[in-house]
């Protein structure tokens, strides 16, 4: 069946591809062998062949030819199907080769396969080696990657619910998405939020359920200029004025604090520890991070800070 | 190249591999079927009967002809009609943009990024693709702005020169800085990280150490000596595989701490009420668990093992003495 069929579709597209002028229905039927003699089976048979061809990125055209009397008939164009040609140097090949390999496993692996066995096809050789000792990936864990790049790539407005940071139900949310960024190893989404009119970033991991689409293909308008990759980075840094705190931390330990000091000297009044000042940004963030030390290290300075991280360790005694 | 074999090829997927193949040929002139089958990831049986399709294409109207004529006769493939063939199909545009986000991500890497090779590449690739190519504008990776250029560089370097490095590096679970020398392997980077892949020679054993931990790297005057049988890591088979014989962790998390789910390997994750998660995972060493635990506060709880929930009260107990007299202040 499936056999028939590759055979079929194989010989319509030679056919297409060789004519020089539009090919009525009928003219198609009596050149391409498998299809059944009834026309209307095959009127049906055809119409799901075109939309199969259309999918792989076929460019089949529709089309009178000029001063004849014939239906609309159908051609590929050879100038709209083909390649155009492209050499690469053995050091370009190679970046190629490492290039597709990024999305080994990942949502992209397909297409990024089906991109080289055409430039392979073209004649180039992607070498699989390539650039000893590096390997990039990038991983796509998330659901919701496939329907939001398909949004993205379609233009198409989406509607998800979403599970905002510290809430415990989700909300349905409404986007034109406008792009999706990779930022150390997660995914974001950025577009403009319908309800609140304004852009919004959303985790892709914090998506929940399915991204239904609520618009067709070109519906969306990205504004110029828009940089996705800029917003993500805004929306995760945030750029608070930096703070300093006074940390006592035990000789030997807190390495990982440490490694943001400011200064450090031995505290006079408790031998075996020391004085270290820090510049930190986030206070939630950094008490639960100086928590994580616990016996280790005492806030002394300032207050709040102090405050947040007698909160975070009374809540792990409960 | 390896396909996953676990799908069966559709019919279009195999149209697309037929569209391919006689301008493989073509292009190369001619070409060997075992150099040609491994290029399609298929078997030369498979490439065989690829071929007798091909050569069976039949027009019937208005003549009958056959409008591709190919051999392979002493296992060298000759096209010798292809009837506008002989150029691919273009790229669609998940193609392009796959090559083209893969690209630019290598861009971000030091390592590469100051060749010219790729900005040449993304510029070929850009025309070949044409329109295709635009929607790659809306997808960006910034990878690992943590860990700094410059040790980056630094790990390349002793990777292209295959010298054996020392390194200080910090083990956050145990707030310890290590010594080390190690043998370089590879440059990983994955799920937004770098990662040196090496002979850890105080281990014995191959070790991802992350670049943003490594307090400082020394390269030494020593070639890198990697043992014949150091294992490569399975990039793709997930970086951290946790061991049947690991401790099997139990954990509550609240709506502030459901972000552990997220950042840690998980066996399990099932919803609890109140937008509670419970999650189990299994690790080597429960030190983190409890450094974790102490993070997380009242947003979340070690349910099992019960004595590593003694542990986390213990921590805690002890902290909060440091604070003016302890717990009783309360």
């Amino acid at each position: 069946m499936s056999r028939r069929k590759t055979e079929r579709l194989l010989s319509l597209v030679v056919c297409l591809l060789s004519a020089r002028r539009y090919l009525t229905a009928a003219q198609i039927r009596d050149a391409v062998p498998g299809y059944p003699d009834s026309f209307e089976a095959f009127k049906r048979m055809f119409e799901r062949d075109k939309d199969e061809l259309r999918e792989l990125g076929i460019p089949l055209e529709t089309g009178i030819n000029p001063g004849s009397e014939e239906e609309s008939g159908y051609r590929i164009s050879r100038q709209a199907y083909e390649l155009p040609e492209i050499r690469l140097e053995p050091d370009e090949a190679a970046v190629l080769g490492l290039a597709a390999r990024v999305w080994r496993r990942a949502e992209l692996a397909g297409a990024a396969e089906g991109a080289l066995l055409k430039l392979r096809a073209a004649g180039i050789e992607a070498e699989d080696m390539s650039q000893p000792g590096i390997e990039p990936r990038l991983q796509t864990g998330e659901a919701a990657f496939g329907p939001l790049w398909e949004a993205v790539r379609d233009r198409r407005p989406v509607t998800f619910g979403y599970l905002a940071a510290g809430r415990s139900t989700p909300q349905q949310r409404k986007l034109e998405p406008w792009g999706v960024v990779n930022r150390r190893g997660r995914w974001y989404v950025v577009g403009l939020d319908r309800d609140r009119g304004e852009q919004r970033v959303f985790r892709l991991s914090r998506v929940f359920g399915k991204v239904a689409f609520t618009g067709p293909p070109g519906s969306v308008t990205v504004p110029p200029g828009t940089d996705v990759r800029g917003a993500v980075r805004a929306w995760d840094t945030g750029t608070p004025a930096p703070r300093a705190c006074l940390l006592r931390i035990r000789a030997g330990a807190g390495h990982g604090l440490r490694r943001h000091a400011l200064g450090s000297r031995p505290d006079p009044g408790h031998p075996g520890w020391e004085l270290v000042e820090v510049s930190y940004t986030d206070t939630g963030w950094w008490s639960e991070h100086i928590a994580s030390f616990g016996a280790d290290v005492v806030v002394l300075e300032p207050t709040d800070l102090r405050d947040a991280v007698i909160g975070r360790l009374k809540g792990a005694l409960a | 190249m390896s396909t996953d074999a676990s799908a069966r090829p559709t019919a279009t997927d195999r149209l697309q591999r037929l569209l391919a193949l006689v301008p493989y040929v073509v292009s190369r002139n001619a070409v060997g079927m075992a150099e040609t089958a491994a290029a399609f990831g298929i078997t030369e049986q498979e490439l065989v009967d690829d071929l007798n399709m091909l050569w069976c294409v039949e027009l019937r109207s208005p003549d009958p002809y056959c409008p591709i004529d190919l051999s392979y006769e002493g296992g060298e493939i000759v096209v010798s009609e292809a009837e506008a063939m002989d150029r691919p199909l273009r790229l669609g545009v998940d193609e392009a943009c796959a090559l083209l986000v893969g690209l630019r991500m290598l861009a971000e890497l030091p390592s590469i990024g100051d060749g010219s090779a790729l900005s040449r590449t993304i510029a070929k690739l850009e025309a070949a693709a044409g329109s295709a190519a635009s929607p790659s504008a809306q997808v960006a990776v910034q990878v690992d702005h943590l860990t700094g250029a410059s040790m980056t560089a630094q790990v390349t370097d002793a990777l292209s020169q295959g010298r054996r490095v020392h390194i200080s590096y910090y083990v956050p679970g145990r707030d310890e800085a290590t010594e080390r020398d190690v043998d370089p392997m590879r440059l990983l980077v994955v799920e937004g990280r770098s990662y040196l892949e090496g002979w850890c020679r105080s281990a014995g054993a191959v070790r991802l150490f992350r670049l943003d931990r490594m307090l400082a790297l020394q390269i030494l005057d020593v070639a890198a000596e990697v043992p014949a049988g150091a294992q490569p890591v399975d990039v793709d088979g997930g970086l951290f595989r946790p061991s049947p014989q690991d401790v099997l962790v139990q954990l509550e998390l609240g709506p502030g701490g459901r972000w552990v789910a997220e950042y840690y390997p998980c066996e399990q994750v099932t919803e609890l009420p109140d937008g509670w998660l419970g999650i189990t995972l299994r690790t080597p060493d429960t030190q983190w668990v409890r450094r974790l635990a102490l993070r997380l506060g009242e947003d979340g709880r070690v349910v099992s093992p019960p004595e590593l929930a003694v542990r986390v009260r213990d921590d805690a107990g002890a902290a909060l003495a440091n604070y003016a007299g302890g717990p009783q202040l309360r």
